[in-house]
């Protein structure tokens, strides 16, 4: 039986799908949390379909993967900032128009060019044929992130909660703001080979919601997260072997499982906590306790 | 000269035009639904959701897109219940709850053998769609039009003012899940026959394009529904061509107008928006 | 018809509001009003008043007490468009692609057929309503191409093509200027003398004596309701807003007839309260005197 269990690590190919896994799980929490508090949930959608095209136009020119993929990126967000500050179209429509856009000129690019990259890899991801190189390019994007986040937590903070502040205590928001978006598609890119554009989003929405629902601190909710995408990848990966099924899709069901048990049981904003708190206040308030109710007509002194 | 005809001599493209057109129409149609209610992102949720429903029906031999309908109201349901019941906003909600749905269907997509191709489902082409299918996608998206031009009129009221619906007696959770059973069965539809790229962007992109050009609703209807039978007609010629991907052309095409629409709309675009500035000082006839 | 619809009566008994999220808005709210009144409902931000609203409108359903209107509830009421209500500015997406004229008839819903095609009556009474708020001339504006009155005279408007018997506006003498404040006050006393029944929230405790005939105070709860010149007391105001309300004691005053020489102003954060010596209500004579004197020459 245990013999049973632990054979996944008899693989080296399952040890790495695990290590790269909780390494992605990581540093994709830790973005979760400004992604959610700033409510950019959809912005990793976004920015994972559209680095197609750059992927395609690197491939045909021989330039890195990532390289294109992350210019393109980049494009994307700058074209979202452009049309949305000089239209009077909302954020969410001006992603939708952008992503769809570069997605569609992506595989427009790889059906006329047919080339060996499959779009499958692309949006399903697949993390049990990631080459060594791939690895170390993934290992550096996250160095580099992590690096980032802990010297400018508290900057990236400020921007998402309120940027007006920011601005007036003299921070230099563009910077914060490109830097986050920088961030965000560099994970992105790195997470796409893993678990593909799809469910890029997942891991980088699901662990900020659900740390959110848990605790009103930054740095625990930061914590929190991490922890939790670590472990979910960690697991999903691990049983994704026993169950042979895709394991990206097992990683995000096993973290959308996470958010719904805190969705119900969180101790103070879960559902069934203020359930029980509205139910609570309204029998202290049959049996009379706070405040005396006035009869109508009369003045109260 | 014959060479400009020549896509209209096969049968086959005038189907997909004809098709390409009418599921425009509908989309577009909810594209100005959708823009108005914040609700963009909605059909890109909604139709990553209905794998799991695709994969369900398939292992109990149920059809296709019953099974489909169904996830995408799953989808659309929770998102609604979650975002009333927790702390959490909308878009993050819809986030968490697609893309769980989208990570189930593949597990379960993996661990049944089909002869249902993903690719098939999730890049359908215009050009290979079948008979059955594209009947199928003919009669949803027809009853769709007709269902959302009957009804406009309060959907476009619950859409601005909610409590002023509930106020003079009108169904507004009715009307609700109405726009989101039709959202997805039209998504169903489109994405047997386009893919969905295509899907996803065809129920974004009109509206946009018409709430940028005008400000009365009816006539950003008939905007948002001349845009995207242009660009579905344009884009799937221009394919034959370029022999390249159907949905892909379209959702160009739709970009390129969407820009036009941005630089030169009368009262919102770029250049009226530069004019208005340099005949400054404003003079506004308010009394 | 009218003469059953002059009935209409409001009563709200032992109200409780809990939100989703545990929170209990509102308890035991209890006051009924009858027909040809308007009253306004002041409380602290927070204290309940949108959530009382959104009651009476049927939005939140009470975990305990009702809401009745002329003896029916409140989904009843609404099928027979009894209750009209005006939006808070800040709920109304402005950019919203309808035009002045769409927005009235969007009054007139209820009445219509299924697919919502106005007739001939709609149409003069959607009509009527435009030019009664004098915004005819704007028919054809896009609603975000009007000044802040002019938006809440478009949504009063709505109200009155409706023909609704309960009419409730949350704090419409936000961002209005004193002229335009002057004109819907004009209107809801018109209103009133109609015999319909119209609940104001509102933060400018200046205005609430000059047109209100009755006010409840809320916190949490009804604190105190009743007539204006019995309930809108320095006591019960010190009550209902604790100190949230700014609280001026003038040695002196110039308001002539003044016994003693002490004035006290009240202000939550728009018109100020000034109460005389004795509790005499000054800001209306005030008012009064200013419309006096506008009207004469
Ligand atoms: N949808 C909601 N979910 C949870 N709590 C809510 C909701 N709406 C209001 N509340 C809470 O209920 C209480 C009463 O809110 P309400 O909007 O009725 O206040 P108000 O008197 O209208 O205040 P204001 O003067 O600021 O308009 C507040 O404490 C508020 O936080
Ligand atoms: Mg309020």
């Amino acid at each position: 039986m245990i013999e049973y269990l632990l054979s996944p690590f008899h693989y080296d190919l399952m040890l790495k799908a695990m290590f790269v896994s909780a390494m992605i799980g990581g540093v994709c929490a830790c973005l979760s949390c400004f992604v959610t508090l700033k409510g950019w949930s959809l912005m990793g959608d976004a920015l994972s379909h559209a680095v197609v095209p750059g992927v395609s136009l690197a491939y045909m020119l021989g330039l890195p993967f990532a390289l294109g993929a992350f210019v393109s990126g980049i494009l994307a967000a700058l074209c979202m900032g452009f049309i949305k500050s000089r239209t009077r179209i909302r954020e969410d429509a001006v992603i939708g128009i952008v992503f769809t856009t570069f997605f569609a000129a992506g595989v427009l690019m790889i059906s006329l060019y047919p080339s060996n990259i499959k779009l499958n890899t692309i949006v399903f991801g697949n993390i049990l044929g990631i080459a060594a190189g791939d690895i170390w390019q993934m290992l550096i994007i996250s160095s580099v992130t992590m690096l980032v986040v802990a010297l400018k937590w508290r900057d990236l903070l400020l921007h998402s909660f309120d940027p007006n502040q920011a601005r007036a205590i003299g921070l230099n928001v563009g910077v914060l703001h490109v830097t986050l978006l920088t961030l965000l598609a560099a994970t992105a890119v790195a997470a796409l080979q893993a678990v593909g554009a799809c469910l890029v989003v997942a891991m980088l929405v699901t662990p900020g919601a659900t740390a959110y629902l848990l605790t009103d601190r930054f740095g625990r909710m930061m914590i929190i997260a991490m922890v939790m995408g670590v472990l979910t990848s960690l697991i999903g990966a691990y049983v994704s072997f026993f169950v042979n099924a895709s394991t990206g899709g097992c990683i995000v069901v096993l973290q959308t499982a996470v958010f719904l048990t805190a969705l119900m049981l969180a101790p103070k904003h879960g559902v069934i906590a203020s359930w029980l708190k509205g139910r609570a206040s309204v029998t202290a308030l049959m049996t009379g306790v706070p405040g005396e109710p006035v009869p109508s007509g009369a003045v109260m002194r | 000269m014959t060479r400009i005809f020549e896509p209209f001599q096969y049968g086959f493209m005038i189907e997909a035009l004809l098709v390409a057109a009418l599921i425009g129409a509908v989309c577009a149609v909810l594209s100005c639904y959708l823009v108005l209610e914040g609700w963009s992102l909605m059909g890109d949720a909604i139709s990553h959701a209905v794998l799991p429903g695709i994969v369900l029906a398939y292992i109990v031999g149920a059809p296709l897109a019953l099974g489909a309908f169904l996830s995408g109201l799953v989808c659309a349901g929770s998102t609604g219940w979650i975002k009333t019941h927790s702390r959490v906003k909308e878009d993050t909600v819809m986030g968490i709850v697609f893309t769980g749905l989208f990570a189930l269907g593949l597990v379960m997509f993996s661990r049944v053998q089909t002869d249902v191709h993903l690719n098939h489902i999730l890049f359908g082409s215009l050009l290979g769609i079948e008979r059955s299918d594209m009947i199928q996608a003919t009669v949803t998206a027809s009853i769709a039009l007709c269902v959302m031009l009957a009804l406009r009129k309060d959907l476009l009221l619950y859409c601005f003012d909610q409590n002023h619906a509930k106020v003079v007696g009108m169904n507004t959770t009715f009307l609700h899940y109405l726009l989101l059973s039709v959202l997805s069965a039209t998504i169903v539809a489109a994405l047997q026959a386009v893919g969905i790229i295509l899907t996803v962007a065809m129920l974004i992109t009109p509206g946009c394009i018409a709430y940028l050009i005008s400000d009365r609703f009816d006539r950003m209807l008939l905007i948002a529904v001349i845009s995207a039978v242009f660009s579905a007609l344009v884009g799937t010629y221009v394919s034959y061509f370029l022999d390249g991907a159907t949905g892909s052309c379209i959702v160009l095409t739709q970009a390129l107008l969407f820009v036009l629409a941005m630089v030169l709309a009368p009262k919102h675009g770029l250049l009226a928006a530069r004019r208005i500035a340099r005949a400054s000082p404003v003079t506004v006839d308010l009394p | 018809m009218d003469h059953i619809a002059q009935g209409i009566d409001l009563v709200v008994q032992d109200v409780t509001v809990a939100y989703n999220n545990g929170h209990v808005a509102l308890h035991d709210a209890s006051f009924s009003l009858n027909p040809g009144t308007i009253c306004a409902l002041v409380g602290v931000n927070g204290s309940g008043k949108s959530t009382l609203f959104k009651a009476i409108m049927g939005f939140v359903r009470p975990v305990r007490g009702t809401v009745r209107i002329a003896g029916d509830p409140v989904k009843a009421a609404h099928k027979k468009n009894w209750v009209a209500y005006v939006p808070q500015s800040e709920d109304v997406d402005w950019s919203f692609p309808v035009s002045v004229w769409d927005v009235v008839l969007m009054g007139r819903y209820g009445y219509m057929n299924f697919l919502r095609i106005p007739g001939a009556q709609d149409k003069r009474l959607a009509m009527e309503s435009l030019e009664r708020v004098k915004m005819t001339e704007f028919k054809d504006r896009q609603i975000g191409e009007l000044s802040g009155g002019q938006k809440k005279r478009v949504f009063l408007a709505r109200a009155l093509a409706q023909q609704g018997r309960i009419i409730l506006l949350d704090e419409p003498f936000t961002g209005v200027d004193f002229k335009t404040e002057g004109a819907i006050i004009a209107l809801l006393r018109e209103l009133r003398d109609d015999g319909h029944i119209i609940l104001v929230s509102t933060h400018n405790l200046g205005t609430v004596p000059e047109f209100c005939d009755q006010v409840v105070m809320i916190n949490r709860t009804v604190l105190a309701f009743g007539p204006t010149e019995t309930t809108f007391t320095e006591e019960n105001l010190a009550l209902a807003f604790g100190g949230a309300l700014r609280h001026l004691r003038l040695d002196h005053t110039d308001v002539p007839g003044a016994e003693r020489n002490e004035l006290v102003v009240l202000t939550d954060d728009e018109g100020a309260l000034v109460v005389g010596a004795g509790g005499r209500l000054e800001r209306r004579k005030a008012r009064n005197d200013d419309q006096k004197a506008g009207s004469e020459p």
